[in-house]
């Protein structure tokens, strides 16, 4: 932690979270997750369903927390539990592609490689912004390793299963993913620590030879694993067998493509890059993210079958996000891309709905396409779009509720539901604020209580300290860190319907 | 009652063997009349324990008391097994060993990966390092703690735990057993050019890492030893050779895991690790009121911190904590029960409570939300044993087990109950609780002192008092003989009142010895008694003092 002290943070490269869940306890709205009727029917609702337009008056049947039914009149029987949504608007569940929500750590930075490492491993499901972002209408997100180097670790899709244990976050058959990341963050050249050796490598030329490198030893090492098994398999004996290498076997998994690689980049010149890298050892980039230069080489991106996840509107907090803009997820739509507009940061991910609707105004994207930047899209990006990212028979019921056009400003979620659960629910939300807030108060009078009754209990020793963890004060002061990309000044009640008119004029 | 002070004075001051009051005392002894709480069976009432060269050798109502044994008077008092404090470092010096014994626990360079094996120490042990230096062996036998597992702290694989009785003459004689247990932790290098690994991610992939390399180790060096021409020699590894040979001495792998999330880490991990042939226990456990059944399906046994969660003193009273941490404060405590209902074995550990009885106070504190009493009890002895797998030598009062022995005057959870004496290995220990001036002291009693009387045949005799007065009167230190040295139990100066007490066996059973009179400043005047005898003496210091003060005085 030395040479520390006032060290600027970049929140997307850096972040601490896990010290602060240590320190405290996330707000848990409600610890058990809530009860799941077998069926039940949505009626009354504008359904968008993405995938076959739009649906005035309609009825989802939901069955064992899959789409049964949607349409005009569906045929629910008389116990299914209905959700008036009159006046409301229904959509497919939204999908981040970019998260780092429930978290207990998000970057390895210590080694260029850090492939060994597993966000599964340390998800945290009381992380306040899983609750948070379901207020937001998302339903599942990418869960990504920072981009502190140039591999960086493995990543998952979840599902946002507010109040269950971590083991059910995970999308079930979702593949697996690895981060990449490329240009700055990965040389570090924004993260040098005075007094520290500086970590290799400090060009874009090293974080090719990086990526490089570590494909060979992976290609090397599987070599390793298969000339083995096939002279054991031959029944030679006193073999020694390869040592088991955690860093390398995500890669092997890359190159037999069962493992996505999600790139974090900016600039053409290094997507470029890792499309040729890709290529010459046989392996395929499924999303590049952030990719704010996308729109020079949307061929490119096109031709190479390469997803990208982009922001709306968020550029210039670095040199290498200079030549960004607002068209940008237009642009490679309309070239051939599945593009989708992830958030990044737990609060960006509350208002996913009107990033998207930013592509209307930005480019004149049609009202599906760009409810499809955080819902189809996404969803064929991690490979779930089987599961996930429209309203129609035989999927999930991922769907959010909302009491306006969705792309509008003023929508607010009404109702979140994963697998046919409520998992948020505005009206439940407020009505047990009061009940949190009495038994919050009646366990402080508890405490004080007690302490009053001998105060010569009292000790000096921090308490909830967990075994093998350091003491607090050894800790980096928890500070809300400033997000590597400065906010824009928010534009206000903007309704993206008026948007759409407003576009080509700007 | 001449004979009897005659005994008394020639105990005191030729006493045969040489007394060293608190485990000096020949290793017979017999405690007759008391209740008896064997934890292994139902209580017995007015029963005798007969205790031979560190055993219980006898133990029942009507058992013959050799003639050897010294005669604890048994009635009002309670006699349970030696409690255990089933994860500390508690009998091992706190300062790290000197560079070159132990390793460095911090790499000096940030380490660039698992392979420069970061925070790992797994070659130190809890056996090795004991020693009786620690302050706290006396502290924590006070309490009641008979036992400890102990581990060197600081690291990711930070050392081998090892079982030690409190009590020894040599360090060596603490050890039960070793190594039990393989403590790891989630530390972090915290980043910022720290190396790896810098986040808790990075240490499970470093730990996963660890224990492949240790199977891969064991099987590759076997290939070896077997072929040694036609195979390449593996390299040696001082992290892997160490863990695989605690690994096949049976030693539990202890995962920490304390709140919910951690719990339920913990359970994926033992199946993630699957490392051949180990077994494992976690510590913490302090959320197991959320996961007690799932750990109960794992079967695995839980360490309980006794350090309840609670408020930090100085907490910024603008950062209220979440309800979820409000809640995690007030159930804590009732985890013990928790477990205990869904049939998880667990035993308790200190976590950082620094005074012995605080950890008896946060047991009550658990019985008090649900917990039975037997169970707390069990915990804080036979199933401690039976976690680290001494309870064929430890945890209950029976036949032929450790005379590990805690004998207090009621109910062990009681608040009022006080400790009278804890056997450790056989040896006694008296337990006081000192007393406490009234009043602050005048002047300060501290300096050897020679302390004269009379015995009762009228032959002048000497003694040696070193006495030690902290600020607030207190004293302590040792009362010799020509024959002995005894220490003080208990002594205090209050203005220019002084008392002080020694513990030496008269007749074959510990009497006290009291000294009390007054200090004026520069000499002592008061009574000795023992039972119900006594007699005059004084107490003046060596005259050097004062010799010094006139040199002194005249170089000027």
């Amino acid at each position: 932690m030395k040479g520390s002290t006032g060290f600027f943070i970049h929140a997307k490269d850096l972040r601490f979270r896990n010290l602060l869940f240590f320190l405290c306890l996330p707000l848990a709205a409600s610890a058990a997750p809530p009860d799941a009727p077998s069926v039940i029917v949505i009626r009354n609702a504008t359904i968008l369903t993405v995938s076959h337009g739009n649906i005035e008056h309609g009825s989802i049947l939901i069955k064992d927390g899959k789409i049964a039914e949607v349409g005009q009149s569906v045929s629910a029987p008389k116990d299914a539990q209905v959700i008036d949504a009159a006046g409301q608007f229904v959509i497919p569940g939204i999908i981040d592609c970019h998260s780092h929500i429930a978290a207990e750590s998000i970057n390895e930075g210590s080694v260029s490689v850090s492939s060994m490492v597993n966000m599964a491993e340390i998800l945290n499901p009381e992380d306040i912004d899983i609750y948070r972002d379901l207020a937001g209408g998302v339903t599942s997100a990418n869960i990504l390793h920072g981009s502190a180097n140039a591999i960086g670790g493995q990543t998952l899709v979840i599902k946002l299963r507010w109040g269950q244990p971590a083991a059910k976050l995970p999308f079930e058959g979702a593949l697996p993913g690895i981060k990449f990341a490329l240009g700055e963050n990965p040389k570090r050249s924004n993260f040098s620590v005075p007094g520290q050796p500086r970590r290799y490598p400090a060009t874009r030329m090293g974080v090719e030879e990086t990526i490089r490198g570590a494909f060979s030893e992976a290609r090397d090492y599987k070599k390793a694993w298969d000339e083995y098994n096939k002279r054991i398999g031959a029944g030679e004996k006193n073999l020694i067998a390869p040592r088991h290498d955690l860093r390398l076997e995500p890669l092997v998994e890359v190159l037999e493509g069962k493992r996505y690689v999600h790139s974090h980049c900016y600039r053409e010149d290094e997507i470029l890059m890792l499309l040729r890298v890709a290529k010459e050892f046989g392996f395929r980039v499924r999303t590049f993210q952030h990719v704010l230069e996308g729109y020079k080489v949307a061929d490119e991106l096109a031709a190479a079958g390469v997803g990208a996840s982009t922001f709306s509107d968020w550029w210039a907090y670095k040199v290498e996000a200079y030549d960004a803009i607002p068209y940008n997820a237009a642009l490679m739509t309309q070239r051939g891309v599945i593009v989708s507009i992830n958030s990044d940061d737990a609060e960006e991910a509350t208002h996913l709905n009107q990033e998207a609707a930013k592509s209307m105004k930005y480019g004149g994207l049609s009202h599906d396409e760009a409810l499809k930047m955080v819902t189809l899209n996404p969803a064929m990006q991690l490979g779930i779009d089987k599961r996930v990212g429209t309203i129609d028979v035989g999927k999930d019921a991922d769907l959010a509720i909302y009491n306006r056009d969705p792309l509008s400003a003023y929508a607010v979620v009404q109702k979140t539901l994963i697998d046919g659960r409520i998992y948020f629910d505005l009206q439940r939300d407020i009505a047990e604020r009061a009940e949190r807030e009495k038994e919050k108060k009646a366990l402080i009078d508890k405490f004080k209580k007690a302490a009053e009754k001998k105060p010569e209990e009292k000790k000096p020793d921090a308490a909830s300290q967990k075994p093998g963890e350091k003491k607090p004060e050894e800790k980096k002061p928890e500070v809300k860190k400033p997000e590597e990309k400065p906010k824009p000044p928010q534009s206000g009640g903007t309704d993206a319907g008026s948007a759409v008119t407003l576009g080509g004029a700007l | 009652m001449s004979a009897v002070c005659f005994t008394a004075l020639s105990a005191l001051s030729c006493a045969t063997p040489p007394v060293q009051a608190q485990g000096g005392e020949p290793q017979y002894f017999a405690i007759r009349g008391a209740k008896v709480v064997p934890v292994s069976g139902p209580p017995m009432e007015n029963a005798t324990i007969v205790v031979s060269r560190g055993l219980i050798t006898a133990l029942g109502k009507d058992v013959a008391i050799p003639p050897e044994a010294w005669v604890v008077e048994g009635k009002g008092l309670t006699v349970y097994p030696g409690l255990i404090d089933s994860f500390t470092d508690v009998g091992l010096p706190t300062a790290p060993p000197a560079s070159g014994e132990g390793g460095p626990r911090r790499p000096q360079e940030g380490a660039h990966g698992p392979e420069d094996r970061p925070y790992s120490t797994p070659w130190r042990s809890g056996a090795d390092e004991a020693s009786l230096s620690d302050k706290r062996i006396e502290t924590w036998r006070s309490g009641g703690f008979t036992t400890v597992v102990s581990s060197p702290k600081g690291g990711i694989f930070q050392g081998q735990a090892a079982v030690l009785n409190l009590a020894g003459e040599r360090a060596g004689d603490l050890v039960v057993k070793s190594p039990v247990a393989i403590p790891v932790t989630f530390q972090t290098s915290g980043g910022f050019g720290g190396g790896f690994p810098s986040s808790i991610m990075g240490t499970l992939a470093y730990i996963h890492q660890v224990w492949l390399d240790t199977e891969w180790s064991v099987k590759a060096q076997a290939t070896y030893e077997k072929n040694p021409r036609s195979v390449a020699r593996p390299r040696y590894d001082r992290t892997e050779a160490a863990l695989a040979e605690a690994l096949e001495d049976h030693a539990l792998i202890l995962i920490p895991a304390n709140n919910s999330i951690q719990l339920r880490r913990a359970l994926e991990l033992v199946d993630r690790w699957s490392v051949k042939g180990a077994t494992y226990a976690i510590y913490g456990g302090q959320m197991g009121y959320e996961v007690a059944s799932e750990i109960a399906a794992k079967k695995l046994p839980v360490l309980v911190n006794l350090k309840w969660p609670e408020a930090e003193k100085d907490a910024d009273p603008e950062d209220k904590p979440s309800l979820r941490m409000l809640r995690f404060r007030d159930r804590a405590p009732s985890s013990p029960a928790a477990l205990a209902k869904a049939g998880v074995k667990f035993a308790f550990y200190s976590g950082g409570i620094t005074a012995p009885k605080d950890i008896l106070k946060a047991v009550k504190k658990s019985i008090d939300v649900g917990l039975a009493p037997d169970t707390a009890l069990r915990a804080l002895t036979l199933s401690a044993a039976e976690i680290f797998g001494v309870s064929d030598r430890l945890g209950s009062v029976e036949n032929g087990k450790i005379a590990n022995l805690v004998v207090t005057d009621g109910d062990l959870f009681e608040e009022k109950t006080k400790i009278k004496m804890v056997f450790v290995d056989g040896r006694r220990f008296e337990i006081r609780e000192p007393e406490k001036p009234k009043e602050p002291p005048k002047g300060d009693i501290t300096g050897k002192w020679k302390l004269s009387y009379s015995t009762p045949d009228g032959g002048p005799e000497e003694s040696t008092a070193d006495l030690t007065m902290e600020k607030d009167g207190t004293i302590s230190g040792t009362i010799t003989s020509h024959r002995g040295t005894a220490s003080i139990i208990s002594g205090y100066l209050s203005v220019d009142k002084f008392s002080f007490t020694i513990n030496i066996p008269i007749e074959g059973s510990p009497a006290d010895v009291i000294f009390s009179g007054t200090f004026d400043g520069t000499s002592l005047k008061g009574t000795i008694r023992v039972q119900d005898f006594s007699l005059e003496f004084t107490g003046v210091k060596p005259t050097n003092a004062t010799r010094a003060a006139a040199a002194y005085g005249g170089a000027r």
